[in-house]
């Protein structure tokens, strides 16, 4: 008996061991790329052709500054268009899809259960299969290089709805909407006094997630937004790509990347253990 | 809900309902159903732009499928041959995607192997996932080309030599391409498949143990019939967006699909289309047939969600 127990602790703890390693080599290979990358944006063009280290070079700063003042990637311009997009979306698409969702959970209509089913059918159609009658009008109405093409739709999301009905469904008794009417609330007041703070922690999951989605967005704005001042950083990562960049200097090129997915880091930094929590109870979102 | 309120209050508050749905309802119509709508109709059409010369809109029936699904002189059928690549690709990274992902969710949850440092491991694995994968991809690209720093690491290694290009060799790019879904993904399937397991009920495993059941048995007998709903679910939503791959293999090859366009991918056609001759009646017959494939997946996706609730 006693042999045995050893014997399965030892077990336990040879596959212990190998369980750590398959987990810390994957966290490694997570991490790798992103080092690399933070390492490179730190060093000049001289010392990236010298090879391969993971010694910081200490010009982080002078890439930042150059790759700011670059004459055909204005970065700068970039990221404050790829702010006010993803911010925009983010703060629309929470609204409204909690406004919707409620609109559809708290009322009696004749259609609401059409609605509903509506919503919830469009749910998976990949935003690709709207995208050609989407560029043919935009560029129909003179539409293309406006900022709001992009935001504006982003007030419809099933997802975003279908996230927030199932949070009310879990959370917001209707006993409190009476009560708010007894007190003289009006129902818009109702909605944005008491139900949306209810729902803060629904909307601030939902708000990462489509500010994310909007900031890492190329597809579409690549073929809307074609002038110089109106491209967001996505379309500018790709436009790096299509120059000759081996004339470029290297270390103003990790620099952009690094832009590119700096905002998102610092997000995530702060904000991870909801935005996972998020990913699950999101999860239809896929 | 319905029989909790009197029936009198609920009809006089039926107009807000209305009021606070007319905004999403509105929108979609306009941004999102009437486009739609239109990519059908153009698909019907021939209207595309040649040079500074607008041809059409002209209505041409199902001429635009028939050019779709006619053999080049190679003889191979284009959109054919993207969707294959892009399926090639899909599974390439999704295979790893699974299994390591699948490994992972049972090894977080296994109360008898306690990993420590759960929430930091979560935090890494989960965070490629947000990276922009136009500059994740362009991050490859700048390391893995011939003046980046992996080559001359691999070099000094032996494993290849000089004349090695990664971005002229097809198996090279898939895998590239593969690599980054990979990594973009693995982490965010670990916490879905994760929440699944956790949802099964714990004295079963509870009770396995106590009957001598080995690890393995328990996975193959409990763990995965108990975790099947939600596992196809994962796979399904991924093969949907597997479908919708562009931005990584569009920046990664610079939107040529290189080497020999064995990379790329059904939305980088569409995007060709749409993006320099304005051609909507080709791209629209495209977007059709993804529609339609899409909607078989989705379908199927409701079938297991309706199996799970029973």
């Amino acid at each position: 008996m006693n042999k045995k127990n050893k014997m399965a602790s030892i077990q336990l703890a040879l596959t212990r061991v190998l369980v750590y390693a398959i987990i810390l080599f994957l966290c490694f290979l997570c991490l790798f790329f992103f080092v690399m990358l933070i390492v490179n944006a730190s060093r000049t063009n001289n010392q990236l052709q010298r090879g391969f280290t993971l010694i910081p070079g200490g010009h982080f700063f002078y890439n930042m500054k150059n790759a700011f003042a670059d004459a055909s990637i204005q970065i700068p311009s970039g990221m404050m268009n790829s702010f006010i997009v993803a911010a925009s979306s983010a703060l629309l698409t929470t609204y409204f899809s909690a406004l919707t969702a409620y609109g559809l959970y708290v009322y009696d209509f004749k259609l609401k259960k059409l609605a509903y089913t509506f919503i919830i059918a469009v749910m998976m159609i990949p935003t690709q299969v709207s995208a050609v009658g989407f560029v043919q009008l935009v560029y129909k109405y003179g539409m293309n290089n406006k900022l709001w093409v992009l935001i504006v739709p982003s007030i419809a999301a099933p997802a975003v709805f279908y996230y927030m009905h199932q949070y009310l469904k879990a959370t917001l008794p209707l006993d409190i909407v009476e009560a708010s009417r007894i007190d003289g609330a009006s129902e818009f007041g109702t909605f944005n006094r008491i139900v949306l703070p209810i729902m803060k922690p629904a909307m601030a999951v939902q708000m990462i997630f489509s500010f994310v989605a909007a900031w890492n967005n190329y597809f579409l704005p690549a073929l809307l937004l074609t002038k110089a001042g109106k491209k967001t950083v996505p379309i500018m990562i790709a436009q790096l790509r299509s120059a000759d960049y081996s004339k470029f200097d290297m270390g103003k090129v990790y620099m952009f990347i690094l832009l590119a997915i700096l905002p998102v880091i610092v997000v995530y930094m702060f904000l991870s253990k909801s935005i996972i929590k998020g990913v699950t109870s999101g999860s239809v979102k896929g | 809900m319905k029989n909790k309120k009197p029936k009198g209050k609920s009809v006089s508050y039926a107009k807000w309902g209305y009021i606070f749905i007319i905004p999403f309802f509105v929108v979609y119509v306009l941004f999102t159903l009437y486009p739609q709508f239109l990519t059908v109709y153009n698909s019907f059409f021939e209207n595309y732009r040649d040079g500074l010369t607008q041809v059409g809109p002209r209505f041409v029936g199902l001429d635009n499928y028939k050019a779709l699904l006619t053999p080049t002189s190679s003889g191979s059928i284009d959109i054919i041959k993207y969707f294959g690549n892009t399926i090639v690709m899909w599974i390439m990274g999704s295979v790893p995607q699974f299994v390591f992902a699948l490994l992972l969710a049972v090894f977080f949850t296994n109360t008898r192997l306690n990993i420590k440092g759960q929430r930091i491991m979560k935090t890494v694995i989960y965070m490629p996932n947000l990276i922009m994968a136009s500059a994740f991809s362009m991050l490859f690209y700048t390391l893995f080309s011939n003046v980046g720093p992996i080559k001359p690491l691999l070099m000094q290694m032996g494993i290849i030599d000089k004349t090695f290009d990664f971005f002229f060799i097809t198996i090279s790019v898939r895998s590239l391409v593969a690599l980054l879904n990979f990594l973009m993904w693995f982490g965010n399937t670990t916490i879905l498949l994760m929440a699944g397991i956790q949802s099964i009920d714990e004295s079963l495993f509870e009770s396995a143990r106590i009957d001598g059941a080995s690890s393995t048995r328990v996975f193959f007998n409990i763990t995965m019939p108990l975790l099947k709903p939600i596992f196809v679910y994962t796979l399904i939503t991924s093969m949907i967006g597997g479908l919708q791959m562009f931005d990584v293999p569009s920046v990664l090859t610079n939107a040529k699909g290189t080497p020999d366009r064995t990379v790329m991918t059904v939305i980088m056609y569409l995007n060709n289309y749409l993006g320099g001759s304005n051609n909507y009646g080709m791209a629209g017959a495209i977007s059709v047939l993804l529609f339609i494939v899409t909607g078989i997946l989705s379908v199927i996706v409701f079938k297991t969600i309706d199996r799970d609730k029973g």
